[in-house]
């Protein structure tokens, strides 16, 4: 076990390192800028034999690992917000085209008003462009599950890119012990891409042909059942990392859940917030649980049910807005997920966050004492909460 | 410059593909595949060539091709290139591999310019040929930054007040030569032998290479489909589009035209520019475009004789 002093940016590109990536081709963009600017650094030391494409946009950084995915080649990028809005058409071509592209994405607030720090519009806006999704709550899971994403892209019945999220500055430049493997172990563990096709000019293929109504509702149907391998290929992989890592990860987290009667759900670094508040009000004899899902997309719904089917009252945290619609991006998830219980538990939405406005233990607290009284009384809110909003 | 006899025989880019008849880029694209020296990937961008080359589940290609999008063939290219190089560096390929991109004007000239720009200072070592057939045609004939002035497309109509396009086209050669690349060219499949010795060379040299090469479109440009080739060498005899190349910075003139025909003869031949002689003669709209056509010639002769 050797333990470094990593921000979650570094934590990224350290891995990235480690898993002997070919390509990397990004364009820098507060908060990822960091996961960049220390590649760029191995591959100006020749740590790695990685290409480092600078490339003048998201847009052509995008278009570049598909391109080198094709080849059969490693490959990462990094990103965010505007940049990650920027490569918005590049995302579902590389979904499309099945290139297991790994991307950072340092979370950040969406303009206007134009705001550097973290929240998820970003990726959030992202979630059906056939991307798997996994969000980190801390510099050592967005380490670990850096390399678990190769190994779930590259997955020969998965075939996906892959976004590991991480919250813009508060994990993205947190400094933090991180757990680092040998590189040895990693090779072991990711071994080399073993891609089920490539554009070998000797085995000459086309690819990305023009696919017209008689096709392109087959194509799309593939990507769905990849889509719905990944849970499988992600408790397999979790358990191999598990033995090398000693670290214990899947689809989501659940806290207290055995016996919760009110719980949050909420994705990245919140989620240790949460725990600390739940860890407090249970000593108190408050039955209140966590639920973090890691993966997002695909939706874990098998996961969710199975952990939520005991509990009252859920209050799904959104730290994002989807303008118009019923609910945030998550509630409305965990909203049809649990839909086809026969007692599906009270859930009220809470948006919270956004441009990086800071969330406290005592917001929290709020959130579960409603989530609490809502299990007793058996009514809830119906009416959005926004949380730290200011008055 | 290459010989009929030195050709090869074998056909890399098959019959049976969808282009309309008397388009310029089947043409093109047979000529191109010409000219290849080994294993070869074309990144193609989206427009015409794809849609008519590539319907799935058919395909054109006898080399690896792929196509990813609208505005990023170069950007493609740079990750097809790199990928490559860095495979070898790690022992898992050893072969070189020529990356050829192919985007129309619209591609190159306008939503491409960012990604090519960007691929062409970064350097990597592949060839893009811009298709140019001067306006959007695949979408039904929009005006492109390579759509020339006075030319009638559906979105610079010739109407009672404005007469077709009021800009001129994009100067793309001096564009790209002032990247510093190793080669640029212009080119007109009229003169087949031209084209596809500078596509080889294009190749060959080590570095990035630019060709825009002239494409008629007997729909955009609205002309007799067997009067393609024609055309195009119409369009070079008048001075209209002069062929030269760029070596390091270096400006060659590759065909002089000593006695240039008038520009109205390949004007009048088009029914993109019917609207500049009926229903009335617009001699002001033709003497506007023979000035820029005489001062484009004189430019380029000058800068090959600074050389």
């Amino acid at each position: 076990m050797t333990i470094v002093g990593l921000t979650g940016d570094e934590a990224v590109a350290h891995a990235v390192k480690q898993s002997k990536a070919d390509i990397v081709a990004a364009y820098p963009i507060t908060p990822q800028t960091i996961m960049v600017e220390r590649f760029s650094k191995y591959v100006a030391d020749g740590e790695v034999h990685t290409g480092y494409v600078c490339v003048e946009s998201e847009h052509s950084a995008l278009s570049a690992c598909v391109g080198a995915s094709l080849t059969g080649a490693r490959v990462f990028t990094a990103t965010a917000s505007q940049g990650l809005a920027l490569m918005h058409e590049m995302l579902y071509i590389a979904s499309g085209l099945r290139c297991p592209i790994v991307m950072g994405v340092a979370n950040r607030a969406l303009s206007a008003p134009i705001n550097i720090h973290g929240d998820h519009s970003d990726m959030m806006a992202s979630r059906d462009s056939g991307w798997v999704q996994i969000y980190a709550e801390d510099a050592q899971e967005a380490y670990d599950w850096t390399l678990l994403a190769f190994k779930l892209a590259e997955d020969k019945d998965v075939q996906l890119p892959l976004s590991v999220n991480l919250d813009g500055f508060i994990i993205s430049h947190s400094m933090e012990g991180v757990d680092v493997l040998e590189d040895e172990a990693v090779v072991q563990f990711l071994q080399t891409r073993k891609p089920p096709f490539t554009i070998d000019p000797e085995k000459p293929v086309t690819v990305g042909a023009l696919c017209l109504p008689d096709y392109y509702f087959e194509f799309k149907r593939q990507q769905v059942e990849a889509m719905a391998n990944v849970c499988g290929v992600l408790e397999k992989a979790c358990r191999e990392y598990k033995g090398i890592a000693g670290r214990n990860y899947g689809a989501l987290e659940a806290f207290g859940m055995e016996d919760a009667q009110a719980a949050i759900v909420c994705l990245g670094s919140t989620a240790g917030t949460a725990r600390e508040v739940a860890r407090k009000l249970r000593a108190q004899g408050k039955k209140v649980g966590v639920i973090k899902p890691w993966l997002y997309r695909p939706f874990p719904t098998e996961e969710i049910i199975s952990a939520s089917k005991r509990v009252k009252a859920l209050a799904v945290l959104d730290r994002a807005v989807s303008f118009g619609a019923p609910y945030g991006a998550l509630c409305s998830d965990i909203v049809s997920a649990l839909y086809s219980l026969r007692e599906s538990p009270r859930i009220f939405n809470v948006v919270y966050g956004l441009g990086g406005r800071d969330i406290q233990p005592s917001d929290i607290e709020v959130v579960f004492n409603e989530a609490l009284e809502a299990a007793e009384r058996g009514v809830i809110r119906q009416e959005t909460m926004f949380l730290g909003e200011r008055e | 410059m290459v010989t009929l006899k030195e050709l090869s025989t074998e056909e890399l880019f098959a019959s049976g593909h969808r282009l309309c008849a008397g388009c310029g880029e089947g043409i093109i694209n047979r000529m191109t595949m010409k000219a290849l020296r080994g294993p070869t990937i074309i990144v193609a961008a989206t427009g015409c060539s794809e849609v008519a080359t590539t319907i799935y589940p058919y395909t054109s290609w006898r080399v690896s091709w792929v196509h990813v999008a609208f505005e990023n063939a170069a950007a493609v290219a740079s990750g097809i290139v790199e990928a490559y190089r860095a495979m070898a560096r790690r022992g898992a390929w050893n072969r070189h591999v020529d990356v050829i991109a192919m985007a129309g004007d619209g591609g190159t000239y306008d939503i491409g310019i960012q990604a090519l720009s960007g691929a062409l200072e970064r350097g990597h070592d592949f060839l893009y040929i811009c298709y140019d057939n001067e306006a959007y045609m695949n979408t039904g004939i929009q005006r492109s930054g390579a759509t020339p002035h006075g030319a009638d497309t559906t979105t610079s109509p010739a109407g009672s007040v404005i007469p077709g396009k009021p800009e001129w086209k994009k100067d793309l050669i001096g564009i790209c030569a002032a990247h510093g690349i190793e080669y640029a060219a212009t080119a007109s499949p009229a003169y087949w032998s031209d084209y596809i010795t500078k596509v080889r060379k294009g190749i060959e040299v080590n570095g990035p290479a630019v060709i825009d090469v002239l494409s008629p479109c007997p729909l955009g440009w609205r002309h007799d489909s067997a009067r393609s080739i024609e055309l195009v060498r119409l369009a070079v005899e008048t001075r209209y589009f002069p062929i030269y190349e760029v070596e390091r910075g270096k400006y060659k003139l590759n065909l002089n035209i000593s006695k240039p025909k008038p520009v109205e003869e390949f004007l009048k031949a088009q029914g993109r520019f019917a609207h500049l002689f009926k229903p009335e003669y617009r001699k002001d709209v033709i003497d506007e475009i023979q000035l820029n056509v005489d001062a484009n010639w004189n430019r380029i002769l000058k800068l090959c004789t600074q050389n």
